[in-house]
C-alpha cells in the first residue's frame, strides 16, 4: 500500500486554508506599503488592517479598538501577563496561575516570580479541570491578576472560563486567558465571560504562522515590555506584518461563519477516534475529561509504551501526531500537564496527542485505527513494563 | 532529529526478548526520564553468547539496546565491558545531545548484567562502570 500521509496534528499548527494565501498575497506584491505610511500605499495597508482588525474582534465578541496585533501566541501572552505585573507593581506582587498552563504563561510566570512577584499555581482534578474554589480561596489583598488558560493544548480539557471571569470580576482582578486553542473550536465571547485579557493565535486556526492578536478590554492598562515606534497602542511596536494580519483575519472570518458546522465535524472524528482506540487496544486510556474537552483533540495513553516511539512509529507509517511527553522535543520530563492529572512517571511519558482539523476525514479516522493496534503491539514486545505486568 | 542508524535499529531491533535462566541480568533506567531496560546475557567459558534486551523509552533508548546487543554478542565478558556509551552513541552514527545520557543507558545495563555474572557464577564482586546520576534526576 502506498504510504498515506496523514495530518493530525492541529494543535501544533494548521495546514493554512487556501481561502487565506489568496487574500495575502496581494499584500506582498501589490499593497506592500507600510501602514504608517500617508501615502496611498500606506493608507491601503492599513486598511487592510483596520478591516482584519475587525474580523478578528468579532470571533471573540470583542470591539475593534480592543485587538492588537502581536508576532504570536507567545508574544501576546508576554504582553498581557508582564504588561499587568509591571503597570501594578505598587498595587501588589501576587498573581495566579493553573498548573496546567502553556509553556508561554507558565515560564512567564516563572520569569516574574524570579522578579519577585509571587505566583499561586492552582491545582486541576484528574481530569484536568481548574479547582475554581480553589482558585477563589487563592485570591489576596495584593493578587494583581489571574491567568488560566481557555482550554488546554495538550489533553483538551475546557476550562471554567465564564465562572473564574466572574471570581475574577467579584474582586476586582484582571482576568487573562490564553484562547489560542479555543479559538475555531469553541464559541469565545469575551463579554459573556468576563475576560479582560485574551490571547489569539492565527496559526491554529488555519492561519499564517507569526502572528497573533491580544485583546484588552477597554480600560485596562499595561505597561509595554516591546519599545519602539508605537505601533499598536503602543504595546506592540514593530511595522505590521500586513500580510499575515490579513490572513489572520481572513482565517477568522472563515472560522466565525462556520463555527459549529466545524466542531461538528471534528467532534465526530474525535468520537470515532476515541471509541475505536478504547475498543480495540485493551490497557489504552483517554487523558483529560471525556466531554468537556475541545472537539479535535484525542489524547491517550497506553500501558507500557513510551510516546516518542509512539510518535515515530506512526510518522513511519504516515501519520503526523504528537506526545505530551517532552522527550519528543527539548526536555526530558515528563508532561507537566499530564503530572498535575496525578499521573505516574511511566504513564506521563506514554501519552498520544491526536488532534483534527475541519479537512481531516473519517476515512483518515478509519486509517489510523487499523494502523495503531499494531504499532502499540510491537512497541508492547520491547517493554518490560509490558511484560512484567 | 536521529541518524539513519538509529531509525533503523529503532523499527528493527535486535535481539529483543528475555533469556530465561540467564547467567546474567543488568537493569537501568528511571522513569522521570521515561526510559527502561533490561539486559539479560548468557555466557559460555567467559563469551557472552547470547544477548537480550527488553526497553522501555524513547527511539533513542530502543536503539541503543539493539545496538548493545550487536556489540557484546561474540565477546568475552571483560572486553565487553570496555564498550562505552560513547562507543554505542558512536556506532549508531551519533545522538542528538539531549538524549546522551537518559536514553543511552544500554552500556551500564549490559555492565551491570556482566557484574551480575560474575557474581552469580563466579562468586566474585566486581566494579563496573556505571552513570547513577543518569539514572536518578
Amino acid at each position: 500500500m502506498v504510504k498515506p500521509r496523514i495530518y493530525f496534528d492541529n494543535s501544533a499548527t494548521t495546514m493554512v486554508a487556501p481561502e487565506v494565501v489568496e487574500a495575502m498575497l496581494p499584500y506582498y506584491t501589490q499593497y506592500y506599503g507600510n501602514a504608517s505610511s500617508l501615502h496611498t500605499f500606506g493608507q491601503e495597508a492599513k486598511k487592510a488592517l483596520e478591516e482584519s482588525r475587525a474580523k478578528v474582534a468579532a470571533l471573540i465578541n470583542a470591539q475593534p479598538d480592543e485587538i492588537i496585533f502581536t508576532g504570536g501566541g507567545t508574544e501576546s501572552d508576554n504582553i498581557a501577563i508582564k504588561g499587568i505585573a509591571y503597570r501594578n507593581r505598587t498595587k501588589g506582587k501576587h498573581i495566579i496561575t493553573s498548573s496546567i498552563e502553556h509553556p508561554a504563561v507558565l515560564e512567564t510566570c516563572r520569569a516574574l516570580e524570579k522578579e519577585g512577584f509571587e505566583l499561586t499555581y492552582v491545582r486541576v482534578s484528574s481530569e484536568g479541570i481548574v479547582d475554581t474554589q480553589e482558585l477563589e480561596r487563592s485570591i489576596r489583598k495584593d493578587t494583581i491578576l489571574i491567568t488560566v488558560m481557555h482550554s488546554n493544548n495538550e489533553i483538551g480539557t475546557i476550562q471554567p472560563v465564564e465562572e473564574i471571569g466572574e471570581i475574577a470580576a467579584r474582586h476586582g482582578i484582571p482576568f487573562h486567558t490564553d484562547a489560542v486553542q479555543s479559538a475555531g473550536k469553541i464559541k469565545i465571547d469575551v463579554k459573556a465571560q468576563h475576560i479582560d485579557l485574551l490571547t489569539l493565535t492565527a496559526h491554529k486556526i488555519h492561519g499564517p504562522k507569526g502572528v497573533g492578536a491580544l485583546y484588552i478590554r477597554k480600560g485596562i492598562q499595561l505597561q509595554p515590555i516591546i519599545h519602539g515606534g508605537g505601533h499598536e497602542k503602543g504595546l506592540r511596536s514593530s511595522t505590521e506584518n500586513v500580510a499575515g494580519v490579513v490572513g489572520f483575519g481572513k482565517a477568522c472570518e472563515i472560522a466565525a461563519t462556520n463555527l459549529e458546522a466545524n466542531a461538528d465535524h471534528m467532534r465526530k472524528l474525535r468520537e470515532r477516534a476515541i471509541e475505536g482506540v478504547l475498543a480495540s487496544i485493551e490497557a489504552s486510556y483517554l487523558n483529560g475529561h471525556r466531554t468537556q474537552r475541545l472537539p479535535n483533540n484525542a489524547n491517550f495513553r497506553f500501558t507500557g509504551i513510551e510516546g516518542e516511539s509512539l510518535v515515530l512509529m506512526l510518522d513511519e507509517a504516515g501519520f503526523a501526531t504528537s506526545t505530551g511527553s517532552a522527550c519528543s522535543s527539548h526536555k526530558l520530563q515528563p508532561s507537566h500537564v499530564l503530572m498535575a492529572l496525578g499521573l505516574r512517571h511511566e504513564e506521563a511519558h506514554g501519552s498520544l496527542r491526536v488532534t483534527f482539523s475541519r479537512y481531516n476525514t473519517e476515512a483518515e479516522v478509519d486509517l489510523f485505527l487499523q494502523t495503531l493496534p499494531g504499532i502499540v503491539g510491537e512497541l508492547r514486545k520491547i517493554s518490560p513494563l509490558w511484560n512484567r505486568r | 532529529m536521529y541518524s539513519p542508524v538509529v531509525m533503523d535499529h529503532f523499527k528493527n531491533p535486535r535481539n529483543v526478548g528475555v533469556i530465561e535462566n540467564p547467567d546474567g541480568v543488568g537493569t537501568v533506567g528511571n522513569p522521570v526520564c521515561g526510559d527502561l531496560m533490561t539486559v539479560y546475557i548468557k555466557v559460555e567459558n567467559d563469551i557472552i553468547v547470547d544477548v537480550k534486551f527488553q526497553t522501555f523509552g524513547c527511539a533513542a533508548a530502543i536503539a541503543t539496546s539493539s545496538m548493545i546487543t550487536e556489540m557484546a554478542k561474540g565477546k568475552h565478558v571483560d572486553e565487553a565491558l570496555k564498550i562505552t556509551r560513547q562507543n554505542v552513541a558512536d556506532n549508531l552514527g551519533g545522538l542528538p545531545p539531549v538524549k546522551m545520557h537518559c536514553s543511552n543507558l544500554a552500556a551500564d545495563a549490559l555492565h551491570l548484567a556482566i557484574k551480575d555474572y560474575y557474581k552469580k557464577r563466579k562468586g566474585v564482586d566486581i566494579e563496573v562502570e556505571v552513570h547513577p546520576e543518569d539514572h536518578t534526576h
